[in-house]
C-alpha cells in the first residue's frame, strides 16, 4: 500500500511551514533516514527525514510552496514491489466505521420517544433474619469490629497509619487490633500522609489489601495525588491489567474547636473523581456493613468517618457477617411532606429537624445517601416524587457540594416533581472560626433545616 | 528593591540561582568532572552495614576503562554471550527509539521520548534483575521491556494507540504498562513510582515472597516529596527495593543544579536516610550491571535497600516537544567524558576478541530490520488519527471493577446517540 508523506510538525507549536526544497525527485529510491526535503518555519530550517523505504511515486506539494499546513500530504511513497506509476493519492481520511446493522435498518420517521433507559438494577440491603439480636455499639467499635472481622477472614488485609498500633489509633478506632494481629499487620508509620498513601497503593498493587488510616482527612490533602492519580486510575490506565484494592479511612468534616485547617468536609472533593468509591456513613450499623464491603471490593475506597459520631451509640444487628451494598441509600425516616437528603453527621441533624417539623405537622422523608460515589440517584428521585419538596443537608461548604449535585439531579430528572426550588442547608462559606460562638454559627444545625423545610413547604 | 525596614549596617544578603556551565554557542568542557579511575571505588560485601560505606556515595563505580578493558573489584566477569545479548538489547533500544521518533515526526503518533545515551541504565540493570522482579520505571526505561524480550509490536501498538493497544487508548504514548512483563505504568506526575515500588517491596516481604522491586526516577524529580517518603519508608522497614536516580544532567531545560546536584551527589542522599548508596558510571553497562546485581543480592538476602545514582547524559532532547539547542551547548553530548554506552561495550567485546566491526554492522542491520518489520505489523493495527480504534464501551469499562449503574446509563445513552447518528433505530 502506498504511504502518504505528510507535512511534519517540527515543533509543538508549528501549524504550517514552507516546503523550501525537495532533495529527492520522483522515481528515487528512498531509505529510512534519508533526508528528503528542507522545511522552513519562521524560526528555523529543518531537514525532513524518511521513515519508510520505497520509491518516491509522486511529489504532491512542489518546492517553494508557502503555508503548507502540518499534516497535509506532500508526497506519496510506493513500497517495495509496488508500481510507482499506479499509485494514487488515498482519500484524506478513512471513513468513520459504521455498525454492520446500519445498512439494513430503516431510519425511523418519528423522533425516538424522550424516555430514559430503564434504571439499571441495584443491590439491596440484605434481609436481617427475624429474631436477630441487636447490640449497642459506638461507631468507633463498629468500625474496629469491621476491620477485625475482615482481617481474620483475609490475611492480605492490614492497617497502617500514624499511631494505629501502640497508641491504638489517635481516636482509638484501631483499639485491640495490635494485640490480636501483631505489628506486621497493624503498622505504625512515619508522619507523612503522602508517604504512606503511596506505600499503601504500592502494597495494594503488590497483592495486599491495605487499610490506610488518616488521623484526619484534613491531614490527607497532601496524599490526594496518590488517592486520585495512583489508586483511582490504576485499573483504567493499565487497561484492566492491574488493580489497587485499598481503603483510605479516617475522620472527616468539622469536629469541635479545631479551627480552620482541621474542620473540612472532603466528601465533594473525592466524590468528583471517577474510579474512586466514596462512602460516608452515619450509623454504626451502616459504618460496619459498608466498611466490610469497602475492604472486600477490588476498587479503591475513600471511607469518610466523623469524629463527633465516634462516641455515639447505635443498634447494630448481631450477625456473623453483616456487609452492606455500596452505592445504595437508606430511608431513615418516612414521611410524605418534604424530602431531606443528607449523609454522615448531617443525617443526625436532619433527624433532629424532622422531630421539630413533626410537631408542626410536617412529616419529613429522610434519605441517608451513605455512599457519595456512586450516588443513589434513584432513591433521591423516588423520595422527591412522593414529597415534591427537597432539602439537602450537608455539613460542609455550599459551593460545588454534594447538595449542589443533588439539586442538579432534581432539576435534570425530577423537574416535573418539584413544587418548590431545591434548598441547600450547609455550613457558612468561610474557613471554620475557632471561637466557640462563631463556630456554632458557621455550622449547619437543625433550626436551619427546619426553616428551609418550612420555606419549601410555603409555611 | 526598597525595604520597608530600617537598614542595618550589614552587607546585603545575596540570592544564589544555579546556572549551568555552558549555554548554546559555548564550547562544553567537562575536564572539571572528577572521574575516579577503574578500581578506585571499592566493592563492599553485600552484607556490610550501610553505615560503613558512605564513601561509595561520592565515588563512581566503574568497570570499563577508556580502552574498553574491564577491571577492578566490580567486574561482573560476564561470559561473552551475555555481553553480546546486552549489546544487542541496547542497540535494539536505540533502533526502536530512532524509528518511533521519526514516526512521531510523520504524524503517526503525538509524542515520543528517546533514551539515547542512557540505554545501559535500563538494559544492564534488567540483565542483573530476575525476570519476575517488579519494575516501576520512569520515562527512559523502555530498555527494561526490550531486555526482557517484550514484543516490539506490543510496545508500538501502545505508542500508536491503535486497536491492539493493551491500554485501550487510555495512556499517553510511551506510558507502557504490562503486568506480565513486570512493568508498572509510567507516571506522568513523576516520582510517584518511588513510594509505590517501596510499598510493593514491603508487600512482597510481608507475604514472604522472594521477588524484589526496582524503580527509577530522573535527578530532576528526585526533588519531589515522593522521593523523600520513599527513602524514609525503605529505610525504616528495610524494604527489598532498588531505587535508581538517573542523573542525566537535564530535566527538560533545567540542569541538575536545580535539583541540588551542584552541592552534592544524588547518591549522597542515601547517607542521610540510612540507606546503602552507590554512584555509578551510567554509561558503563558492566558497572550498571554490577551495581544492580550487588543491590539486588543485598535486597534479596534481607540486607536492605540501595539508592543508586546513575551518572549519565541525556544525549537528545527531552521529548519530541523539545529542542535542546535552545538551552544547552550543542557539543555536550559528543564531549561527555564517559562516552556512549553502546560504543563502550562494543569496544570491550572487540578488545577481548569476542566481536568485530563486521559483526557489529550486521547486528545494526539486523535490529533495524527487526524494528522495521515490527513497525509494519503494528501499523496494520492502525496509527493515531486513523479513525476510531477503541469501541465506545471501552471508555466506561474498568473505571470500577463492576460498572456502576450511572456509568451503564451513560454508556447506553452514548451508544443510542451513536446508533441514531448512524441511522440505526431500535425503538420501532
Amino acid at each position: 500500500m502506498a504511504i502518504e508523506l505528510k507535512m511534519p510538525a517540527l515543533s509543538p507549536t508549528m501549524e504550517e511551514g514552507t516546503l523550501a526544497k525537495w532533495l529527492v525527485k520522483e522515481g528515487d529510491e528512498i531509505s529510512a533516514g534519508d533526508i528528503m526535503a528542507e522545511i522552513e518555519t519562521d524560526k528555523a530550517t529543518m531537514e525532513f527525514e524518511a521513515v519508510d523505504e520505497g520509491v518516491l511515486a509522486r511529489i504532491v506539494v512542489p518546492e517553494g510552496t508557502d503555508e503548507v499546513a502540518v499534516g497535509a500530504v506532500i508526497a506519496i511513497l510506493a513500497e517495495e514491489g509496488e508500481d510507482a506509476d499506479s499509485v494514487e493519492a488515498a482519500p484524506a481520511s478513512e471513513p468513520a466505521p459504521q455498525p454492520a446493522s446500519a445498512e439494513t435498518a430503516e431510519p425511523e420517521a418519528d423522533d425516538p420517544p424522550l424516555t430514559k433507559p430503564e434504571t439499571v438494577a441495584r443491590a439491596a440491603d440484605p434481609d436481617i433474619p427475624e429474631g436477630t439480636a441487636m447490640v449497642t455499639l459506638t461507631l468507633r467499635e463498629a468500625l474496629r469490629d469491621a476491620m477485625a472481622e475482615e482481617m481474620r477472614a483475609d490475611e492480605r488485609v492490614f492497617v497502617m497509619g500514624e499511631e494505629v498500633a501502640q497508641y491504638q489509633g489517635a481516636y482509638k478506632v484501631t483499639q485491640g487490633l495490635l494485640d490480636e494481629f501483631g505489628d506486621k499487620r497493624v503498622i505504625d508509620t512515619p508522619i507523612t500522609e503522602y508517604g504512606f498513601a503511596g506505600i499503601g497503593t504500592g502494597a495494594a498493587m503488590g497483592g495486599l489489601r491495605p487499610i490506610v488510616e488518616f488521623m484526619t482527612f484534613n491531614f490527607a490533602m497532601q496524599a490526594i495525588d496518590h488517592i486520585i492519580n495512583s489508586a483511582g486510575k490504576t485499573n483504567y490506565m493499565s487497561g484492566g491489567q492491574m488493580r489497587c484494592p485499598i481503603v483510605f479511612r479516617g475522620p472527616n468534616g468539622a469536629a469541635s474547636r479545631v479551627g480552620a485547617q482541621h474542620s473540612q468536609n472532603y466528601g465533594p472533593w473525592y466524590a468528583a473523581v471517577p474510579g474512586l468509591i466514596v462512602i460516608a456513613p452515619y450509623s454504626a450499623a451502616d459504618a460496619k456493613g459498608l466498611l466490610k464491603s469497602a475492604i472486600r471490593t477490588t476498587d479503591p475506597v475513600v471511607f469518610l468517618e466523623n469524629e463527633l459520631l465516634y462516641g455515639q451509640s447505635f443498634e447494630v444487628p448481631d450477625l456473623d457477617d453483616y456487609a452492606l451494598p455500596i452505592g445504595k441509600a437508606r430511608t431513615v425516616r418516612s414521611g410524605n411532606d418534604v424530602s431531606i437528603v443528607s449523609y454522615s453527621i448531617g443525617v443526625g441533624i436532619a433527624l433532629e429537624a424532622a422531630q421539630k417539623l413533626a410537631e408542626e405537622g410536617i412529616e419529613a422523608d429522610i434519605v441517608d445517601l451513605r455512599t457519595l460515589r456512586p450516588l443513589d440517584k434513584a432513591a433521591v428521585l423516588e423520595s422527591l416524587s412522593r414529597t415534591n419538596r427537597m432539602v439537602v443537608v450537608e455539613e460542609g461548604w455550599p459551593a460545588c457540594s454534594i447538595a449542589s449535585e443533588i439539586a442538579a439531579i432534581c432539576m435534570e430528572e425530577g423537574f416535573d416533581d418539584l413544587d418548590a426550588p431545591v434548598m441547600r442547608v450547609t455550613n457558612e462559606d468561610v474557613p471554620m472560626p475557632y471561637a466557640a460562638n462563631l463556630e456554632t454559627l458557621a455550622l449547619v444545625d437543625a433550626d436551619k433545616v427546619v426553616a428551609a423545610a418550612k420555606a419549601v413547604s410555603y409555611r | 528593591m526598597a525595604s520597608d525596614t530600617e537598614r542595618r549596617n550589614l552587607p546585603p544578603l545575596e540570592l544564589h540561582v544555579p546556572e549551568p556551565k555552558f549555554r548554546p554557542g559555548d564550547d562544553a568542557d567537562f575536564s572539571d568532572i572528577a572521574i575516579p579511575t577503574v578500581g578506585e571505588t571499592r566493592r563492599p560485601d553485600i552484607a556490610d552495614d550501610h553505615r560503613d560505606m558512605p564513601d561509595l556515595s561520592y565515588g563512581l563505580v566503574r568497570v570499563l576503562d577508556d580502552d574498553g578493558k574491564a577491571a577492578g573489584p566490580w567486574d561482573p566477569k560476564l561470559d561473552p554471550e551475555t555481553l553480546r545479548k546486552m549489546l544487542r538489547a541496547m542497540a535494539l533500544t536505540r533502533a526502536y527509539d530512532g524509528r518511533m521518533f521519526r514516526a512521531q515526526r510523520q504524524g503517526k503518533t503525538s509524542f515520543y521520548m528517546k533514551c539515547t545515551g542512557e540505554e545501559a541504565v535500563a538494559v544492564a540493570a534488567t540483565f542483573a534483575l530476575d525476570r519476575d522482579d517488579m519494575t516501576f520505571p520512569s520515562y527512559r526505561q523502555q530498555g527494561i521491556l526490550i531486555a526482557r524480550d517484550w514484543s516490539l509490536v506490543d510496545m508500538m501498538n501502545q505508542v500508536y494507540s491503535n486497536k491492539k493497544d493493551r491500554l485501550m487508548g487510555r495512556q499517553l504514548p510511551i506510558m507502557y504498562s504490562t503486568k506480565q512483563g513486570g512493568f508498572f505504568s509510567i507516571s506522568g506526575n513523576l516520582a510517584t513510582q518511588f513510594p509505590q515500588a517501596v510499598g510493593w517491596a514491603m508487600a512482597s516481604a510481608a507475604k514472604g515472597d522472594t521477588r524484589i522491586a526496582a524503580t527509577w526516577t530522573g535527578e530532576g524529580s528526585s526533588a519531589e516529596g515522593d522521593f523523600h517518603s520513599a527513602c524514609i519508608f525503605a529505610s525504616v522497614y528495610r524494604a527489598p527495593v532498588i531505587m535508581n536516580v538517573v542523573n542525566n544532567q537535564w530535566a527538560i531545560s533545567s540542569f541538575s543544579g536545580f535539583a541540588g546536584g551542584d552541592e552534592t551527589t544524588f547518591a549522597a542522599r542515601a547517607v542521610g536516610y540510612g540507606l546503602a548508596g552507590l554512584r555509578v558510571d551510567g554509561n558503563d553497562a558492566l558497572a550498571v550491571y554490577a551495581a544492580t546485581q550487588w543491590a539486588a543480592e543485598r535486597a534479596r538476602t534481607n540486607n536492605g535497600p540501595t539508592l543508586i545514582e546513575h551518572f549519565t547524559y541525556r544525549a537528545e532532547g527531552h521529548s519530541t516537544s523539545d529542542d535542546p539547542e535552545q538551552y544547552r551547548s550543542a557539543n555536550e553530548a559528543a564531549d561527555w567524558p564517559l562516552g556512549d554506552p553502546i560504543a563502550r561495550l562494543k569496544k570491550h567485546l572487540i578488545s577481548i576478541g569476542e566481536w568485530d566491526e563486521e559483526r557489529h554492522a550486521a547486528m545494526d542491520e539486523e535490529v533495524a530490520t527487526q524494528v522495521k518489520t515490527a513497525q509494519k505489523q503494528a501499523e496494520k493495527n492502525g496509527i493515531l488519527g486513523h479513525g476510531l480504534h477503541q469501541p465506545l464501551e471501552t471508555m466506561f469499562e474498568q473505571v470500577f471493577e463492576e460498572m456502576p449503574w450511572h456509568l451503564k446509563e451513560q454508556m447506553q445513552d452514548m451508544l443510542d446517540e451513536n446508533d441514531a447518528a448512524n441511522g440505526v433505530c431500535k425503538t420501532r
